[in-house]
């Protein structure tokens, strides 16, 4: 159950793998996540759907190793399993409507927009993608963007591949420019996600985000993924993980999202250790 | 010959200066000699007061006679007929307020410790029967069952043993329910619900994990994929909070996350992946079995003090008088009268404290309760660095918004037209908490066997 059918590494620290998951596969949309477990011992963790393919019964997840578990996660090869893998979670994007949508990603962030600016393009939605990153060896999903966007913006925060600069400014330069947006679309790093929103407000664009926080069950049962989106608690993986970016507070999110960063680091050290000891 | 003693045999316990900082069960159960003399204490009365109190009917006198006569497979060969969970029951049932409450020797002394010997029976059988579970005879009609926690499992156990191929559809990776990610490994070990879980495989019931209905499949496609009969026992499973300021501090947990985290997750153990905050001084606000729970594993993960804040008095908590006991053995204070009004932060967004006042009871209000009102001027500062929100659950929405015509009522409970727990859908029951809101383990067994009853009535004449 739940085989690793491909495993491709899309830069150092970040893997694309396809995992056999018919069911799932068969539903899954667009933003919706899904969440698994390892082994045994693992811990739950949730990963937004990059990709489906409902005839080959495939979810495709990527992930960037920041943790123990993502450490094992890709530790594992093709035909090896997973213990646990449950969804398709959560609502999907509302992408039907929408004619013309920025859609902007960090990061691996990257991998959750890419789905919905496919799905707008074959809705037929004209679509702007703005993609950053931090230097030109960790650019994925370039030519994938490239074969569903009209426009692609890529930034590096040193300038080694694409412009120079951070997304918020690309996403400036293009609406200075005359360009206007139904929506956009931010994904990635809580902090990218907010500044994206500071400046859409400023122009009043209604403006979407995808939160991941943490989270245990992703049926609504822990809790623990709640945020504050317009002074209401709401629980991400079942009222979101999408939200209308301009109410959520990201001051709160993103201190809520460091809460085991301690645990976190040594239960990697610990993974990696354990890891260099096998090799040896 | 009759044991006339007013006091029921004590329980075996672990020490609570040593209980308090494992995981190991508390109560020990009891010895075969403590089970003969207890069963002793029954009068066996004709009329049977105490099977009128117990919500799946189980023939008490008949089971407890077995007892004295030492037949211990017997007595549970008696229970096995009306219960799928006896191990289960034996510890968390509220017997107190159930046939213990109506067994004639309560009168003048103590009740027969009716729950104990059930627990004691269901051990024995566990530990010493080796007859494999048979495959019931198959009647070739198919029931879907949404939840694997003790309504779900009690009404698959129930059609299992009718003939009927059950598939039990669970959302998180192990099955059980509450049973598993609610109630602690020290009240319930997780072998024991893992043994009653291998003997409903072994009558042919599927269990299918990781399967979240209204996401992954439908109610209508289950239907469409050849099952007959639908049964809802989802649970309560929604947190509530209290909407105070501070709420979403780092440290505050819903007594869900808490649990979950400890118990389904094993965070208590060395190895797991998940972690839990190891606090110094955890407050948990409520008064229920739940906030017991969650005080009583702080107190094992290593805290220092641990805290029930409870706005009633302590006359008024939910809590079984027993978990009460057990949590304060273990040294958990107790601030009753007194209710929350702000979680206070430190600057890097972790719990430094609770702002709370202190409260009176003034009239009855339509619980019965006597109202709790502050107390003007009355505010103080608890110290503490983690703080569990057990202050109850609502229904999960997911099944409600993902199925066609099936009603509920205004705080998102399942509407059933009877104790059969027909939906408005034909061939849609459902039972527990799904219905009711949060309650115990044995209501929704008893929901889910009567629900198995109309369902096998249904199709019968189908």
């Amino acid at each position: 159950m739940y085989r690793i059918l491909k495993k491709k590494s899309l830069n150092p620290t970040v893997t694309l793998m396809e995992i056999e998951a018919p069911l799932v596969a068969k539903k899954a949309e667009p933003g919706q996540f899904i969440i698994l477990r390892v082994d045994e011992n693992g811990e739950r963790i949730p990963l937004t759907v990059a990709d489906y393919d409902r005839e080959k019964g495939t979810i495709t997840i990527i992930f960037q190793i920041v943790g123990a578990t993502t450490e094992k996660l890709n530790h594992l090869n093709e035909g090896d399993c997973l213990h646990d893998f449950v969804g398709p979670l959560g609502v999907a994007s509302h992408v039907e409507g929408l004619k013309k949508v920025a859609v902007v990603g960090g990061g691996v962030g990257c991998a959750i927009a890419y789905p919905i600016a496919k799905k707008l393009h074959q809705l037929g939605a004209t679509v702007h993608s703005i993609v950053g990153f931090r230097n030109k060896d960790l650019v994925i999903l370039e030519d994938e963007f490239n074969a569903v966007s009209d426009k692609l913006c890529i930034r590096t925060d040193d300038g080694s591949y694409g412009d120079k600069g951070v997304v918020t400014d690309a996403l400036k330069a293009l609406i200075d420019a005359g360009e206007q947006y139904d929506e956009v679309i931010a994904i990635g790093p809580l902090i990218m996600m907010k500044f994206v929103c500071k400046l859409t407000k400023e122009y009043g664009i209604k403006t979407v985000v995808s939160m991941n926080p943490i989270m245990i069950d992703g049926t609504g049962m822990c809790g623990g993924c709640r945020l504050t989106v317009g002074g209401e608690t709401k629980f991400a993986c079942v009222d979101g993980p999408d939200f209308d970016g301009h109410l959520v507070d990201f001051d709160e999110a993103m201190e809520r999202a460091s809460m085991y960063r301690d645990f976190e680091r040594h239960q990697y050290e610990d993974t990696c250790n354990l890891f260099k000891k096998e090799v040896k | 010959m009759a044991n006339m003693s007013l006091k029921k045999n004590e329980m075996p316990v672990q020490d609570p200066s040593v209980r308090r900082r494992n995981f190991e069960e508390v109560a020990l159960g009891y010895t075969p000699e403590q089970a003969v003399d207890e069963a002793n204490r029954c009068l066996n009365c004709k009329n049977k007061p105490c099977v009128g109190g117990c919500p799946v009917a189980i023939d008490i006198p008949a089971f407890i006679a077995k007892i004295k006569e030492q037949d211990f497979e017997g007595a549970y060969q008696i229970i096995h007929k009306s219960s799928s969970l006896p191990a289960v029951c034996g510890r968390v049932c509220p017997q107190e307020t159930q046939c213990e409450s109506k067994c004639v020797r309560g009168i003048k002394g103590e009740p027969v410790a009716i729950g104990r010997l059930e627990r004691f029976v269901a051990d024995w059988h566990m530990e010493h029967n080796k007859e494999e579970v048979k495959v019931p005879e198959q009647n070739g009609h198919r029931v879907a069952v949404i939840g694997a926690g003790p309504a779900g499992l009690t009404c698959a156990g129930d059609l299992a043993k009718r003939g009927y191929k059950v598939s039990v559809f669970e959302a998180l990776h192990t099955a059980g329910g509450v049973l598993v990610y609610g109630i602690p490994q020290f009240r319930l070990p997780k072998e024991i619900v893992g043994k009653e879980i291998d003997n409903l495989k072994a009558m042919g019931v599927d269990i299918e994990t990781n399967m979240v209905i209204g996401r992954i499949e439908s109610i209508d496609e289950l239907f469409d994929q050849g099952f007959e009969a639908v049964f809802i026992g989802t649970g309560a499973g929604l947190p509530r909070f209290m909407n105070i300021p501070g709420e979403n501090l780092k440290g505050v947990y819903s007594a869900n996350e808490f649990l979950t985290r400890v118990n389904l997750m094993k965070a208590y153990k060395e190895g797991s992946d998940t972690p839990i905050q190891h606090a110094r001084h955890v407050a948990v606000v409520g008064g229920g079995n739940v906030a017991m729970d969650a005080a009583r594993c702080a107190m094992r993960l290593g805290a220092e003090k641990v805290s029930i804040v409870y706005r009633r008095s302590e006359k008024e908590m939910p809590a079984r008088l027993e978990e009460v006991e057990h949590a304060k053995e273990e040294g958990i204070d107790f601030h009753v009268l007194t209710n929350p009004v702000e979680i206070l932060g430190d600057d890097k967004g972790f719990v430094a404290g609770m702002k709370c006042v202190k409260m009176e009871l003034g009239e009855p209000d339509e619980s019965g309760r006597r109202r709790p009102v502050e107390v003007p001027g009355s505010e103080f500062t608890l110290d503490c660095d983690c703080v569990v929100m057990s202050i109850g659950t609502s229904p999960n929405p997911l099944i409600k918004n993902t199925t066609k015509n099936l009603e509920v009522n205004r705080h998102g409970c399942i509407v059933t037209k009877d104790d059969s727990g027909l939906t408005s859908r034909e061939g849609v029951y459902a039972g527990g908490d799904a219905v009711t809101g949060a309650a115990t383990v044995i209501l929704a067994m008893g929901a889910g066997k009567s629900a198995a009853q109309a369902i096998d009535e249904y199709l019968q004449s189908k």
